[in-house]
């Protein structure tokens, strides 16, 4: 089975500390720094799941969520979003934007590692 | 159930904490074991001497057998029932999880108070953040940092075998978030306390932009006193009112030190302090002027004249803080949530009478000051028409005769960092108290 996952983190060693952890668990991590072109990016690697975080150099990732929420083959793809701002407004604001999991930071290794197994069985399911 | 049939739950649970055994208490007070665990099981009632003597055995007074918890644990956890949506079955049961439990539930209700106290914090600094971009990136560095710093030393202090290529990657990586941290902390911190200090980067709050234009000036406008500029001009140059909000208050209160200026004029008032010295009501009678305009001509008058630093006060009829001009040793709230014995809330409640009060602000210093406060309305009402008051304080460093210690009304700044517990006008807990 496929367990590819994208991170779009602008915080290098967030990156790392992440892609180790998932790396470990058997899942390919690719990254990505720039929220300009991070849909693109998306689109063009097409990841089992996608790690967003909030506040990104270029777009947002609020902004970049709702973009794939309008491009059809993407609609569905599981996104774990991370954000300093963890406001009941700015997790409303993710909801309605489409996210399938809101994350606070700082977050444990082992929250992150449980979403991303979650995520991708209720997406493997459905 | 209710709380005077639990009198038995609470002697087990004090048995259990006495590390007793049924049997031995039930032999210490000359009752059988199996009469002993009907009455903790609360099928008897217990009263009159055995009730005291079990009460002795385990060290503690009858009424914390049949009172149990206090009246207010129980309404805390009440309160934290029902804000946690507790299913009414459970949240009717709270008087016996007291009796039973009584550490449990002063664990939980202390938890329900700190997270009230927690979220009122995050309210205020989430209502910073919204408004202040500056602070929200600042919080965001931090937060950031202290995520990649809680993810690393996770995976080097979990992961059992750990290459040495990645562990040295890591201890690199926890080297350099540290430092990031510690650099944002600091930058963070002098923001905050620019902030507090009500520097020259007054944050974007009207009000707080054209306090900031009054201190930076120290509360004296020379050229209005010479006419040199009129109010337009001054406002034109003042950078820091950066919205039409900020210079439209900035143009009522320049108005009105225009005004004070205009009817007690710096030569005449100096000379009338000289002789009549700091009297405020000779010196509106001099000056055909109200009290309150001469309290606030004491504040503004610049360095060196009047003989005394003076602080002022002003608030509306809700108790909201219209303007502040800060006395060392007498903290003055930002945010308008004041102690409400402070002589210019009494004089708020005594509309035109004059109030005159020596009083000691709990803190560090305790310094004495000597406040003097007037009502006084707003505008003239239309007939049928209620009056609606401003209050004005003066606070002056106590001089003359020392009061007796009695005569020294103690006041604090702010509820939420006054120490003084036993206050009957406390709207809410210290945060002092509560160690936060």
């Amino acid at each position: 089975m496929s367990r590819h996952v994208l991170l779009v983190e602008d915080e290098p060693n967030i990156t790392e500390a992440i892609r180790f952890l998932l790396m470990r668990d058997g899942w390919t991590v690719d990254a990505h720094s720039d929220g300009a072109d991070a849909v693109d990016i998306i689109r063009a690697a097409r990841p089992d799941l996608v790690i967003l975080d909030v506040m990104l150099p270029g777009k947002s990732g609020m902004e970049i969520l709702r973009d794939l929420r309008e491009i059809e083959e993407l609609r569905a793809m599981p996104v774990l979003m991370l954000t300093a701002r963890g406001q009941s407004r700015d997790r409303d604001m993710a909801e309605k934007a489409g996210v399938s999991r809101f994350m606070t930071k700082p977050f444990s290794n082992a929250e992150v590692l449980t979403a991303v197994r979650d995520l991708h069985a209720q997406a493997t399911q459905s | 159930m209710a709380r005077d049939t639990l009198t038995g739950s609470r002697i087990r649970e004090r048995r259990s904490i006495a590390g007793l055994r049924q049997a031995d208490l039930a032999r210490q007070v000359g009752i059988s074991a199996s009469y002993l665990n009907l009455i903790e099981h609360n099928r008897r009632r217990i009263g009159g001497k055995l009730l005291v003597d079990i009460a002795q055995v385990l060290g503690v007074e009858p009424s914390m057998l049949t009172e149990g918890a206090e009246a207010a644990l129980i309404a805390t956890l009440r309160e934290a029932a029902a804000g946690a949506g507790a299913p009414s079955h459970e949240a009717d049961r709270v008087d016996e999880f007291a009796g039973r439990f009584p550490a449990w539930a002063e664990v939980l209700a202390w938890a329900h108070r700190r997270v009230g106290s927690l979220e009122r914090t995050v309210e205020t600094l989430s209502d910073r953040l919204t408004h202040d971009p500056h602070l929200a990136a600042s919080l965001h560095e931090v937060l950031s940092t202290a995520a990649a710093i809680h993810s690393t030393a996770s995976i080097l202090a979990e992961t059992g075998e750990l290459e040495a290529e990645w562990r040295d990657r890591f201890h690199k990586n926890l080297n350099q978030d540290s430092q990031r941290l510690a650099e944002s902390s600091k930058a963070l911190v002098t923001y905050l306390d620019q902030s507090q200090e009500g520097g020259d980067d007054p944050r974007g709050v009207p009000q707080e932009e054209v306090e900031a234009l009054f201190a930076s000036r120290g509360h004296h406008f020379e050229e209005l006193e010479t006419g040199a500029m009129d109010i337009e001009g001054l406002i034109a140059g003042a950078p820091g009112l950066t919205s039409a909000a900020a210079r439209q208050v900035a143009e009522v209160t320049l108005g009105i030190y225009a005004r004070d200026a205009q009817a007690m004029p710096l030569t005449e008032f100096r000379a009338a302090l000289v002789q009549s010295g700091l009297d405020p009501v000779a010196l509106a009678a001099q000056f055909e002027t109200d009290l309150p305009s001469v309290l606030r001509r004491i504040a503004t008058l610049p360095e060196g004249v009047g003989g005394a630093e003076a602080g002022l006060v002003v608030c509306d009829a809700s108790g909201s803080i219209l303007y502040r001009k800060a006395i060392p040793g007498f903290a003055l709230p930002r945010q308008g949530d004041s102690c409400p014995l402070w002589p210019l809330f009494t004089a708020l409640n005594r509309p035109l009478v004059p109030i005159r009060r020596r009083v000691s602000q709990l803190g560090r210093t305790a310094a004495e000051f000597d406040c003097m406060a007037v009502a006084t309305p707003q505008f003239m009402p239309d007939f049928d028409h209620d009056p609606v008051y401003r209050a004005f304080m003066l606070i002056l460093p106590a001089s003359g005769p020392e009061e007796s210690r009695q005569d020294v009304q103690p006041v604090g700044s702010s509820c939420r960092v006054c120490p003084r517990g036993t206050c009957g006008a406390r709207r809410e807990p210290s945060i002092l108290s509560e160690g936060f």
